[in-house]
């Protein structure tokens, strides 16, 4: 895959002397759905308006198809923006926002009507083509907003947050379409959001940046199951972050000691010493609950704990057991039958839990969340 | 008493005071002076009477309609040089200056004068210009005039430029208002888009300021049209404009009926100039959010 979009260690320091982005380095493949996850704040936004042109970086380089644009101004970047706030032209209609640019470039005006037309069709607005911004829904503003920023075929598109002012059904909705279009349009997509969902939904590939620099870097499904930090760990989906000392290593894994239970994790390639510190990451989804009078599987560990309190979430149960550590243990279960017809351990009940070793992440514990 | 009647009572409570205050103090005088329009005048007073001979002079002797056009023409220059200096300043204000601590003090020092004695901010003029004025000294001093000239004071040039500086604030404030509210995202759209700083600014920016630019037209051309200060002192002999006139028929002239009839035409002419420009700011009316 050819990379359309490099970013080289680039670096962003805001009067006040904030950094931004700290050399930061990226590569976007033709056709490649990125996605750049953080929470506010974290420098996302402003590496998306670097390689749109609007803001330029202190060092470091944006190739686009090759071609250091570095020192280009934003309309000579064949790249397109959806902004977070939409900016559709108040004052013209949804056909003369989503024809803007072809206008300026001097296309023949019957070709303009035409290519208005498909990428109102392509985002099924075609009959708001007359209609003001203002008259449209958030919703709809989103679609002429994504129009009028493909019309052009950028080589890539970039998208700041643009789901974030829609409400949650409708951004469910919205990240499906989304995703669609891409696969339509073949074009590169990088996506600005501090929502992990959707990066997880939406993406080929998921940047997670914290503080100006990449965390990690790799697909959804990557990330999710072999975060590379605590933070990451915690950050994409939840993990039960449990300090621990380790006990034994050896080649398979390693025995750690967390509230008074003994864990056995399998490894990857990184080795611990005995009596190093450490977290333990933890889905909640991946552990399950041992029956009363059951059996934990083999070679699973075994956590003894007691029954905090059951949170209720509709399509799943929450529950916070106490483990012996100081934060709360969750566990998560998916209710396949009503709520009434689950029987629940009441708050203070003892209970086994298990866990498969695989899904132990080990972190030294230095690194902080 | 119902709920609703009392609160009928509570807001009449309310309102009475001001609408009485407008009453006596605006719409009286303004039937007064109405009435008056249609007096005769009999030396040395006048007397009731209901004839249209006051507002048929108007348009008969052109002692009157060559003043009101003067008005009108003067009006436009002044608008129009305010608009052309308001704007870049305004603009330059509102894009350009990074630092909003330095962004409020320019602001100020456009509204300052604001604060200072109109009379004083005329006269000044009248020190700049006049023949011992620092104008005609310094071009004297580096030797381009070979002694003082009288020609920059006492003509049209120098009412414009007079009233120019006086009612600009006026013209700055609304556009840089009107910028102000424009979101940067539109700017960066635009060029988003594959389009130049020029052009960004002819279809994007210029458009969506135009709201300001009407109020600060309408602002000085009303505050132009009815001024009678800036004519006096900078304006000359054939600089006095309709409220000079007006001014005149109520004091020296003793004419007021035909004062009366003056004023009602200056009246109408700003009224209809105030609902052209509310008319064209409704039209254009945007939503930005």
């Amino acid at each position: 895959m050819t990379s359309i979009v490099e970013v080289e260690s680039l670096t962003k320091v805001f009067a006040g002397g904030v950094t931004a982005v700290d050399d930061v380095s990226l590569q976007v493949g033709e056709g490649e759905f990125v996605t750049l996850l953080g929470p506010s704040g974290c420098g996302k936004t402003t590496i998306l308006r670097i390689i749109a042109g609007f803001e330029s970086p202190d060092r470091g380089r944006v190739l686009l198809g090759g071609r250091d644009v570095t020192d280009d101004p934003p309309y000579k970047r064949a790249v397109n923006t959806v902004f977070q706030d939409y900016a559709l032209f108040p004052h013209m209609t949804v056909a003369q926002n989503v024809g803007y640019g072809l206008r300026i470039a001097g296309v023949p005006r019957a070709d303009i009507g035409r290519q208005v037309e498909d990428a109102l069709r392509m985002v099924e607005l075609l009959d708001k083509i007359d209609s003001r911004p203002a008259q449209l829904s958030g919703g709809q503003r989103q679609r002429v907003a994504l129009a009028r920023a493909i019309i052009r075929r950028p080589k890539v598109l970039l998208l700041d947050e643009p789901l974030s002012a829609l409400d949650v059904k409708l951004r469910e909705a919205m990240q499906v379409e989304l995703k669609h279009l891409h696969q339509r349009l073949g074009i590169s997509f990088i996506l600005v959001t501090h929502d992990q969902k959707e990066a997880l939904v939406m993406s080929d590939r998921v940047v997670v940046i914290d503080r100006g620099r990449i965390v990690q870097c790799g697909s959804p499904a990557e990330l999710y199951d072999r975060p590379a930090t605590p933070y990451v760990a915690s950050f994409v989906g939840t993990s039960n972050l449990v300090p621990a000392i380790i006990v034994a290593s050896d080649a398979n894994g390693v025995v750690a000691e967390a509230g008074g239970h003994r864990l056995w994790a399998r490894l990857g390639s990184r080795r611990f010493a005995p009596g190093a510190h450490v977290l333990i990451a933890i889905r909640p989804e991946k552990v399950v609950t041992v029956p009363a009078g059951g059996v934990v599987p083999d070679a699973f560990n075994r956590i003894e704990a007691r029954v905090i309190e059951h949170l209720f979430h509709g399509h799943g149960l929450r529950t916070e057991f106490d483990i012996g550590c100081v934060e709360p243990f969750m566990v998560d279960i998916q209710l396949p039958a009503a709520l009434a017809e689950v029987g629940l351990a009441a708050p203070g009940a003892s209970v086994t839990l298990a866990v498969d070793p695989a899904n132990l992440t080990v972190f030294p514990a230095d690194r902080q969340p | 008493m119902t709920l609703a009647a009392r609160r009928r009572l509570a807001i009449l409570g309310v309102l009475s005071p001001p609408l009485l205050w407008t009453l006596v103090f605006m719409f009286v005088p303004y039937a007064i002076m109405f009435t008056y329009s249609f007096y005769t005048r009999k030396f040395p007073t006048f007397v009731p009477d209901f004839q249209l001979g006051n507002y048929l002079a108007l348009f008969a002797d052109p002692q009157y309609y060559q003043v009101l056009l003067r008005t009108l023409k003067i009006a436009t220059a002044v608008s129009i040089s305010a608009l052309l200096l308001a704007y870049p300043l305004a603009y330059f204000l509102a894009f350009k200056v990074r630092s909003a601590s330095l962004r409020t003090m320019l602001y100020l020092a456009v509204i300052v004068p604001l604060w200072v004695s109109y009379l004083l901010r005329a006269y000044t003029w009248k020190t700049i210009l006049g023949s011992e004025g620092v104008l005609n000294s310094f071009l004297v001093w580096i030797g381009i005039l070979d002694e003082p000239t009288p020609l920059f004071l006492y003509n049209q040039l120098s009412m414009v430029l007079t009233l120019t500086y006086i009612f600009i604030p006026f013209m700055v404030m609304p556009i840089y208002a009107a910028l102000e509210k424009i979101p940067r995202s539109l700017i960066d759209a635009s060029k988003d888009l594959g389009v130049g700083r020029a052009q960004t600014f002819l279809l994007v920016t210029l458009p969506l300021s135009a709201p300001g630019v009407l109020a600060g037209l309408t602002l000085t051309f009303c505050l132009t049209f009815g001024d009678f200060v800036a004519p006096f002192l900078v304006g000359g002999p054939n600089g006095s404009m309709i409220a000079n006139v007006v001014q005149s028929q109520f004091g020296t002239a003793l004419n007021w009926p035909l004062g009366a009839a003056l004023s009602i035409a200056m009246l109408v002419i700003v009224l209809t100039i105030v609902s052209i420009g509310d008319r064209l700011e409704r039209a254009g009316r945007l939503d930005l959010g």
